[in-house]
């Protein structure tokens, strides 16, 4: 029965996944009267003095660092606010969830005009300060500009996994609660002794699914800064689209790719290792 | 339904499937059913209705002609048309006749997307042609194009009067001192945060077209044309470098946004900035919505003469066409001045030959839009013709980025010669 799925996974994952990591041994182009040839290590070689590669990484890794706990914790405290039973839970939970169904890049496209210099965030600013703080043209200001972008991805995608703390906060029993507070603990302690560890597989998938989306940072920054001002936002995915479309260097373009791929792969194993049923 | 005719159906359903999938996978080159002798067009031009229009009109004027060939076109949103083309390309499906974006024709040609073209038997002669509306590698011509765009300022007269300043003239353009001392001006008269508006919020191809003329008026170049081996001296000679610090000094001055927002001509049309640079195609809109006020001033001379960027899309034909004498018979049907006169009419373009400016009302001579087919003319350079274009001009995008956000103009030329020689010598200079 698993067969038209492998057949899928075989033509759309592992196959490309294969070619790619072959063509970054390789010089090939996207646009080339030659067929390509093998030249061993020359592009990694190359990758190691791109001064923009350096930054991208070290990009991808600032915004997941800052992405993975932030929009965990609040997906984390969004979830318990609308887990309660009280009139409009619905409403909240569709509220909270209406950014993730909206198209990233649209979303991105509104941020750009929120954050304008004269922008409404920057009106906002102004006018809680009266007029004593004056807002940084957020995107344009290479010390702003990954910030404004983190901000706005865990806006974004914090409805998403709000949703699957849910689903893992109604897994764990009533009773264990009503014994909780026949004992009379505080809220703290029944969070700490209930819940967190009734999460205990919600956090894992959380945690993995977070990090890699973070990993893959691409469309933000390919609608709103183009990986500018001066390389500030830069990724690993956009640069891998950049060189691999725009200046049709297929083989360089591959070898980010693989590049990026042992990277996450590193990441995850690290972080199932930390994760892992310890008795 | 017995078991014996559901197999039956099945069977057949499934032949059917796989027939119509290898007939889709095999029939895009346009020349594969022999007696029908279909030729596939494709355009940029879905979501550009205008145009589109007059494609589609060519074509079936080129199919009511005779009886031999049948044009069928294709449009592509221009978003996308690119990809689509160097994808089928690999996949060796590329259609007869397609049109280019005059700068890519050096790369594709390299890469053996684009036949030579012989337009010795079309009714307008290629020598007619504004030189930037012809697409050549190597002495041969791959493309053609109807009509080009020509880089202009616009401006209101009443702005320039008010705040004392020249009026520049296609014979006496303003220099760089005479254009600096205007944006001061403007400035000093408090109405406009940024008097220059250039579009920086864009991206891009916009980015090499609309700031490379200006480098190349400083004296710089994006690479050495003498060999197209290298960018050393041309994009960080000293040239380059005065041009990459006055771009930097249009923002610090505030004479200039940053990145401007995301609609410039309109932010001009509203008054938010009193010079814009900006292209031919915003010049009918303009004067309708500002009528004798509006200004269509020639490019500033910063010390090598005007210049403007030339070339826009072009036609041409692929190098897997199977039936190339019905490309060629198509290609040569439509260089006729009606045609040349309709594209340079429906896009507000500059007609590529005189014949058919005579007969475009504002183009004709004494015409409001005369200036810029002058311009065109007088002060269009060409992209770098070498197929290393397309990476040149993407690391002059994000070279000119740096620096109008404020990099040091001295190290961001020096790494994109860097990158631009690199990419030229692992190439090995894109020799064929």
């Amino acid at each position: 029965m698993a067969s038209p799925a492998v057949l899928l996974l075989l033509v759309f994952f592992v196959i490309p996944v294969v070619l790619a990591f072959g063509l970054a041994f390789t010089s090939a182009r996207l646009v080339s009267p030659t067929p390509p040839r093998f030249v061993g290590l020359r592009n990694f070689a190359m990758l190691a003095e791109d001064p923009v590669f350096l930054r991208s990484v070290l990009n991808t890794f600032a915004f997941a660092a800052v992405v993975v706990p932030v929009q965990a914790g609040l997906a984390l405290g969004l979830a318990l606010l609308v887990n309660g039973r009280f009139r409009g839970t619905n409403f909240f939970r569709t509220v909270y969830f209406i950014p993730v169904v909206t198209s990233m890049v649209v979303v991105s496209i509104v941020w750009t005009f929120l954050y304008q210099k004269d922008g409404l965030l920057n009106r906002i600013i102004d006018a809680v300060t009266f007029g004593l703080v004056q807002g940084p043209d957020w995107l344009n200001d290479p010390s702003t500009s990954l910030a404004a972008i983190i901000f706005m991805s865990v806006w974004q995608g914090a409805g998403f996994h709000m949703i699957i703390w849910l689903a893992g906060l109604q897994t764990i029993p009533a009773d264990l609660y009503e014994a909780a507070s026949i004992d009379g603990v505080s809220r703290w302690t029944r969070f700490r002794f209930v819940t967190w560890p009734g999460l205990r597989a919600t956090r894992t998938f959380v945690l993995i699914t977070i990090t890699i989306s973070a990993f893959s940072l691409f469309t933000q920054v390919n609608v709103m800064t183009q990986g500018g001002p001066l390389d500030s936002t830069t990724t690993l995915v956009y640069q891998a689209v950049r060189s691999g479309y725009q200046q049709q260097q297929t083989a360089y373009a591959s070898a980010i790719s693989l590049v990026f791929f042992v990277l996450v792969l590193i990441v995850s194993l690290v972080q199932r290792y930390l994760t892992r049923e310890k008795d | 339904m017995n078991a014996r005719t559901r197999r039956l159906a099945a069977v057949s359903l499934v032949a059917v499937t796989a027939t119509a999938v290898l007939a889709g996978c095999g029939g895009a080159d346009g020349g594969s059913d022999a007696e029908g002798g279909v030729l596939k067009l494709w355009t940029h031009n879905a979501g550009n209705a205008a145009e589109y229009d007059v494609v589609e009109k060519v074509v079936n004027d080129f199919n009511a002609s005779q009886t031999t060939y049948k044009v069928e076109i294709e449009a592509f949103p221009q978003g996308s048309y690119n990809d689509a083309v160097v994808a089928s390309s690999s996949s060796k499906k590329l259609p007869c006749i397609l049109d280019v974006d005059g700068p890519n024709v050096p790369n594709w040609a390299w890469g053996g997307y684009l036949a030579p073209l012989e337009l010795a038997g079309g009714e307008v002669p290629v020598e007619d042609q504004l030189p930037s509306t012809v697409g050549k590698y190597q002495d041969k011509v791959y493309a053609f194009g109807f009509y080009d765009v020509a880089l202009t300022m616009f401006a209101r007269k009443s702005v320039l009067d008010e705040h004392g300043i020249r009026v520049p003239t296609w014979d006496k353009p303003w220099t760089r001192a005479e254009f600096a001392s205007a944006l001061a001006d403007l400035k000093a008269g408090g109405k406009f945060e940024h008097p220059l508006e250039m579009g920086t919020g864009g991206s891009g191809e916009w980015w090499p077209y609309a700031y490379s003329p200006q480098l190349q008026s400083f004296g710089g170049d994006l690479v050495d044309r003498s060999s197209y081996k290298t960018a050393e001296g041309a994009l960080n000679g000293p040239e380059a470098l005065d041009w990459a610090k006055w771009f930097r000094s249009l923002v610090t001055d505030g004479h200039m946004a940053q990145k401007s927002g995301s609609s410039p001509n309109d932010d001009f049309l509203n008054g938010k900035s009193a010079i814009e640079w900006d292209g031919s195609w915003d010049a009918a809109k303009n004067v309708e919505k500002l009528g004798e006020d509006l200004l269509i001033l020639p490019p500033v001379d910063f010390g090598k003469g005007p210049k403007i960027g030339g070339a826009s899309w072009q036609w041409a034909m692929s190098a897997n066409c199977a039936k190339p004498e019905g490309a060629r018979a198509f290609l040569e049907f439509t260089r006729k001045t009606k045609y040349f006169t309709e594209f340079a009419k429906a896009t507000g373009t500059i007609p590529a030959t005189d014949a058919a400016a005579a007969q475009i009302p504002g183009y004709e001579p004494g015409g409001r839009y005369e200036s810029l087919v002058q311009s065109a003319r007088d002060f269009a350079v060409v992209r770098p013709v070498t197929p290393a274009y397309p990476y040149i001009a993407s690391v002059f995008e994000k070279t000119a980025k740096d620096v109008v956000a404020g990099a040091d103009p001295k190290s961001a030329l020096d790494e994109a010669v860097k990158q631009i020689d690199a990419n030229l010598k692992l190439n090995d200079f894109y020799a064929d």
